[in-house]
């Protein structure tokens, strides 16, 4: 499950990846909107590995 | 800007200050246990290690997310366009990081009364040397960092007409004193009402001022078009040589956020680690903000704004698009953002000048209460040499000493997060890493101008990167290559102490 925490790392550093103009969302050119949900799906995906870890003695 | 005193927005900043100074003095009785501020370092520097996922949230969010990134990022993006957006990368990639690393954190600092990164460090490696390079670094790198808020606070204080110095040293005053008796609740309480200030005026701004100037698509053509006029390295999209610079300065940035002290006072002085996790996954909430502050650097260009310093961008757009009311609770929340950052760095700062110079070197025996009193006085100087550092120098210089800030704190990243996960490591190696990478670092960054980015010619073509993190890895192979020696030279360690 760890690994999901580098699929931000890697949507967002590869930048030849997203930059692009096109296509715009909502006025937004690709580069905008593709960084701006990468937030959300990073939440989701620390979330994954959250819910899926053992109980934790120390907290 | 204008040189008359603009008296609606100037009348709500003084209400919501006042507000904010009274909740500072108070927040001393806060969430306070039976041991009061001034008998324990726990309770002035960490708040009593009490602070859970919301206090902790509103409490890293208003800290991390500063006063100046609001005024800074959008000058950035409104100069240079696409580039400017680094700050966005940066603030989500980070969050994996704290959620897999500051649990880690926390629990040794919670098992062993820790209160510093220096004192992890030293209890990981028992070397005072390392323990200190890593508490100077700290020091060294919040003080520009505190300028900074200054210099934002200064910046909207200036557009409500208010000029001289005079303003800015009396709020700074009232944050020192109430910094002084609350220790770390008064800017935890304070952040409450600054966030939910920066909220409603950043949705306010993305809904209202995008309707005032056609929509979002007119806001990224007018961009567009200042770029193509203005040409050179601008543009709404990276230029192919600005790509590695880009992802480099988004990853360096993101291992340094939390090095810094203001950040770690944050997690040390979270209730638990399950806390710091579930923050990895609330906090991207403000990078979603900062996403939308940065465009109001496009939104200035399609509302034909022209500054002559690039910091005025955000007073003028609000001044230009807001009714004055509006105008002056945005100024409110962007001076009272300065407040609370500024507040906990220099808390940040004192807990490392206490325990690691003060207690290490000068009064090993010190008391808990001796401690807190010491933490308090630093914490005064700190802002003080701060307030000099804003008054008596250019603020170009605060600008640059804050980029090689974050280049030196950056190094101490290995010594810091390594001795976490493995003993492989030895102090002597982290210790001469950290200094081949600041120095290498430092003077990279001075001979090119103090720009974040050097170049290096590879194969013909040559690439730009962020200093910083051609720093760490130096730092990194220098720590790995002087153990590989230091473990031939003398086999056994000598006095270590068993990690968690």
């Amino acid at each position: 499950m760890w690994i999901l925490l580098l699929l931000p790392f890697i949507g967002l550093l590869w930048v030849p990846f997203y930059n692009f103009l096109e296509p715009a969302l909502f006025g937004f050119p690709f580069f905008y909107w593709y960084q701006l949900a990468w937030v959300p799906i990073s939440s989701l995906l620390i979330w994954l590995v959250y819910r899926r870890l053992p109980p934790d003695e120390a907290a | 800007m204008a040189d008359h005193i603009d008296w609606v927005p100037l009348a709500i900043f003084i209400f919501f200050f006042i507000l904010v100074s009274v909740m500072g003095f108070f927040a001393a009785r806060w969430k306070s246990g039976p041991v009061s501020a001034s008998a324990h370092l726990d309770e002035w520097g960490l708040g009593g290690r009490r602070f859970g996922t919301w206090i902790t949230w509103f409490l890293v969010g208003g800290d991390f997310y500063t006063a100046y990134t609001v005024i800074a990022v959008p000058a950035l993006v409104y100069a240079v366009g696409a580039f400017g957006f680094f700050a966005l990368p940066y603030t989500i990639i980070v969050y994996p990081f704290v959620f897999a690393v500051m649990p880690v954190l926390w629990k040794v600092a919670h098992a062993n009364g820790y209160v510093t990164a220096a004192d992890v460090v030293h209890g990981t490696y028992n070397s005072r040397g390392l323990e200190l390079a890593v508490a100077i670094t700290g020091m060294v790198a919040t003080m520009p960092y505190i300028a900074l808020q200054l210099i934002g606070m200064g910046v909207v204080i200036k557009a409500m007409g208010l000029t001289g110095e005079l303003p800015i040293v009396a709020a700074f005053i009232i944050l020192a004193l109430y910094t002084y008796s609350s220790g770390l609740r008064a800017p935890a309480l304070i952040a409450f009402v600054k966030d939910i200030m920066i909220y409603i005026v950043v949705l306010v701004a993305v809904v209202v001022v995008p309707a005032k100037l056609g929509g979002y698509g007119a806001v990224f053509a007018a961009a567009n078009d200042a770029f193509t006029e203005k040409g050179g390295a601008t543009g709404l999209i990276l230029q192919p040589s600005q790509m590695l610079g880009y992802a480099t300065l988004a990853l360096g940035s993101a291992l340094a956020a939390f090095m810094y002290p203001h950040t770690l006072t944050g997690i040390f002085a979270s209730k638990s680690a399950d806390t710091i996790r579930k923050n990895a996954i609330l906090l991207p909430a403000y990078t979603l903000l900062l996403g939308l502050i940065a465009l109001l650097g496009y939104m200035a260009h399609a509302a034909n704004i022209t500054v002559s310093s690039p910091n005025d961008v955000v007073p003028l757009l609000f001044k230009a698009l807001f009714p004055p009311w509006f105008a002056g609770f945005a100024f409110s929340a962007i001076a009272i953002g300065a407040l609370v950052p500024a507040a906990v760095m220099s808390i940040g700062a004192a807990n490392l000048f206490t325990r690691n110079v003060w207690k290490s070197y000068l009064d090993p025996g010190i008391s808990h209460a001796g401690e807190a009193s010491v933490a308090k006085i630093a914490s005064l100087v700190v802002k003080l040499g701060a307030l000099a550092f804003t008054l008596f120098l250019p603020t170009q210089y605060a600008i640059d000493l804050q980029l090689l800030g974050g280049l030196w704190i950056l190094q101490t990243f290995p010594a810091l997060v390594f001795g976490l996960f493995t003993r492989w490591f030895r102090a002597e190696g982290l210790l001469l890493g950290w200094a081949v990478g600041i120095i290498w670092g430092s003077w990279t960054a001075w001979s090119n101008a103090l720009k974040p980015l050097a170049t290096i010619e590879l194969g013909g073509a040559s690439h730009s990167f962020y200093v910083g993190l051609g720093a760490l890895i130096l730092n990194v192979v220098v720590a790995a290559i002087a153990t590989i020696v230091a473990a031939r030279i003398a086999p056994d360690r000598c006095s270590v102490v068993e990690p968690l």
